[in-house]
């Protein structure tokens, strides 16, 4: 079992959050690790500002995202900001014929496959489930259901195994759907099977307000060779580890290797949801020694250090950003519902009886309201 | 022609549906070199390979959600929950994505899956093997829900539900599993009668006597004896659940006036419940006599001993046809 990372028994997994591999220290200086360095030997300053403008969006998309919320035009939102290097690293690592299963907070990994502006805030909003086909972008529609998408992602893998192609598939969840059966039954079949699947952690401390501690005692990671599955414990805020240790585990699902795990170690910076209030749950001291590990902020440094970011650059990046969250917001802003009777739309693939007699009701009683309120323009 | 078990009708079906289309694959517990504990899938293993009959780790949820996957992913998957107790586990995957996932995606993805559950009683078997969880299932929408009540319409229906692009619980009456019947193999599904119109299992004038799966034969028992007592008992065979062909059961009521239902599952909320309401408001003006119900007790499924107990059986049946008949019965006399 190769690339287990050093997992010293540690006394606690939550706050031993430096047991972990990465290419990038804090402060910006690029390091070495003899697992994950040869994956990214191609980044050079241009691929590192690139790495550095897709964060730069998310954060944007993100605080969007939640001023929206307080101004009332979403009604929920889940912050992602702290976990842009996870989302962009591990995201960036995909072709575009690998098949991505989300979680709802995945905002940079479904920006990195291609969502549009509108995909961020209408499910928000209310206005839809979903609002991209997830064939067009090979992401299935962000998962509410903790730890469900993990085996979707194994029998998709199962299906590319079938199909006898080197694609790959994914599933995105947290530290806390770790304790979910579905999690675990999918790294039982995915090992079992040898499917071409990578999961990937986010170990972001806190499952609403249950510090990991309580779903995990020793290292998330540690569980998966457990069953059979090599994996990596990376730190979450170096974009480079994440991006080099998903490139290891899509090779080796490629190589009919079999199954990865990756657990990222992160934080959670902003409230779980807009609904949350984290400050009756965690100190203000952790979340202080977590904004000293900014994976944006790292990145730039390394710029800089490398003279690669000018005054110019760093301008046009968040211009960009400016522009993509104006698109977002004039998503939302400019959203209109669909037709009442659209709710019945698309609940079978093929005609029910059933349903088309409520249809067939319903119809009516709406076109009854019209009836009423062309007499009265009379 | 042929006379086949239910067992026997449903492999054939199963083979069928593999060897006409290679995304159809069935997974599930043992169902490979055992043949299922019901053999169902006896030989599909040495016909298909590993790879279309799929052995699963010991894990309901982790079947459906795999199976989830691979609709995502193009194939049609078949699954066997080993016994109608076990589907539990598998519960979320079911009501939460499979049922859901092509409303979520504004029928970007479809979920053709197919979940075979041997279900039901009257067989004698340990807790847990016995049960009738259909209103559950009944009450997701997205799902159909289909309960076959013999050899051919197990053959036609099962092959129907593996070609509907919208995902099927599938209940097989295993007490049923070994009774023989006429199947026509070479049926051309494409003129069958689509699968979810009821079938009028037996004509009569009096009372229509609503029911599906194990149960049927039980109904048409009671009928043959109801008719040496002068009651003509008109049988209808759902078939499906989930929708249930109301066309059928409303020209039935309308004719007879009086209305019974059966089923094996707990009264409470149940699937009778549903009919006896729908029937309610669409027949109200042509009813003689307020619908009965027939029901397991609301109980936890007994032990084996008991069942029969438990079990609507000809006499509990032939007693609210004599209610709605407004005939003495066990009600007599008794303030509810
Ligand atoms: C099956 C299920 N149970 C409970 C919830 C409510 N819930 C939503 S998010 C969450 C915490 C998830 O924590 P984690 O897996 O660590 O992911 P994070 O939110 O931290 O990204 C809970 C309990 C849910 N969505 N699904």
């Amino acid at each position: 079992m190769t690339m287990t990372h050093t997992l010293t028994p540690t006394a606690e997994p939550a706050t031993d959050t430096e047991d972990v591999a990465r290419l990038l220290t804090p402060d910006g200086q690029r390091i070495s690790d003899p697992d994950l360095e040869r994956w990214v030997t191609d980044v050079d300053s241009s691929v590192l500002q690139s790495l550095y403008r897709d964060m730069v969006l998310v954060r944007r998309v993100d605080t969007e995202g939640v001023a929206l919320q307080r101004q009332g035009q979403l009604g929920l939102w889940a912050p992602c900001q702290g976990q842009e290097g996870v989302q962009v690293g591990t995201a960036r690592a995909f072709r575009a014929d690998d098949f991505v299963f989300p979680s709802y907070r995945e905002i940079g990994v479904n920006l990195v496959r291609g969502a549009k502006p509108a995909d961020f805030v209408l499910a928000w909003r209310g206005e839809e489930h979903s609002t991209y086909n997830p064939y067009d972008i090979n992401t299935a529609t962000p998962q509410i259901i903790i730890g469900a998408q993990a085996l979707h992602a194994v029998g998709y893998a199962m299906g590319i195994q079938r199909d006898g192609t080197d694609q790959a598939s994914a599933a995105y969840f947290g530290d806390g759907a770790t304790s979910q059966g579905d999690v675990n039954e999918a790294m039982i079949f995915a090992s079992s099977f040898r499917s071409p699947v990578v999961f990937v952690c986010t170990n972001n401390q806190w499952a609403i307000s249950e510090p990991v501690t309580v779903q995990a005692k020793f290292p998330i990671a540690g569980r998966a060779p457990g069953f059979g599955i090599p994996s990596m414990r990376v730190d979450g805020n170096d974009v480079l580890a994440c991006l080099a240790a998903m490139r290891w585990a899509l090779d080796n699902a490629r190589n009919g290797i079999g199954p990865a795990f990756i657990e990222a170690v992160t934080y959670r910076m902003g409230p779980h949801t807009t609904s949350d209030d984290p400050t009756r749950y965690r100190d203000k001291e952790e979340v202080e020694l977590w904004k000293g590990r900014d994976p944006i902020a790292r990145v730039e440094a390394l710029l800089r250090a490398e003279g690669a970011f000018s005054d110019e650059f760093a301008a046009q990046v968040a211009a960009d950003a400016d522009a993509l969250g104006a698109e977002v917001r004039a998503a939302a802003l400019g959203a209109t519902s669909r037709e009442p009777i659209g709710v019945l739309d698309h609940v079978y693939a093929e005609p029910h009886s059933g349903l088309e007699e409520q249809r067939a009701w319903f119809g009516a009683y709406l076109d009854g309201f019209g009836t009423d309120s062309e007499e009265a323009a009379r | 022609m042929t006379q086949l078990t239910m067992a026997k009708a449903i492999n054939e079906g199963l083979r069928r549906a593999m060897a006409d289309d290679p995304k159809v694959l069935v997974m599930g517990e043992d169902i490979g070199k055992l043949g299922g504990v019901f053999r169902i899938t006896d030989g599909l293993l040495d016909q298909f390979g590993a790879q279309r009959v799929v052995d699963t780790p010991l894990a309901e949820a982790g079947i459906m959600g795999t199976a989830v996957g691979l609709a995502f992913r193009g194939y049609r998957p078949v699954v066997e929950i080993q016994f109608d107790g076990f589907v539990y586990p598998a519960f979320d995957q079911i009501v939460c994505q499979v049922a859901k996932l092509h409303y979520r995606t504004r029928g970007n993805v479809t979920m053709p899956i197919t979940i075979r559950i041997p279900w039901a009683g009257g067989v004698g078997a340990a807790e847990h093997h016995s049960e009738s969880p259909e209103a559950y299932f009944v009450h997701t929408s997205g799902l159909r829900v289909i309960a076959v009540s013999n050899p051919q319409d197990a053959y036609v229906m099962l092959r129907q539900a593996i070609a509907s692009n919208d995902p099927v619980v599938f209940f097989e009456p295993k007490r049923l599993y070994h009774t023989k019947g006429e199947v026509d193999l070479d049926v051309d599904l494409a003129d069958a009668p689509p699968m979810g119109l009821a079938r009028v299992a037996r004509e009569g004038s009096d009372v229509t006597l609503l029911t599906y799966g194990s149960q049927v034969m039980t109904a048409l028992d009671a009928a043959t004896a109801a008719e040496d007592d002068g009651v003509s008992i008109e049988v209808i065979d759902l078939r499906s659940i989930s929708p249930v062909d109301y066309r059928t059961v409303t020209a039935s009521v309308r004719k007879t006036g009086r209305v019974v239902v059966t089923h094996e599952a707990a009264r409470e909320a149940g699937v009778g419940a549903e009919l006896i309401a729908s029937v309610t408001e669409r027949c109200f003006n042509y009813l003689e006599a307020a619908p009965q119900r027939v029901t397991g007790h609301d109980i936890p499924y007994p032990p084996a001993k008991l069942e029969k107990h438990h079990l609507p059986d000809l006499d509990r049946i032939l007693d609210a046809v004599d209610r709605v008949m407004d005939r003495p019965n066990s009600l007599t006399g008794v303030e509810l």
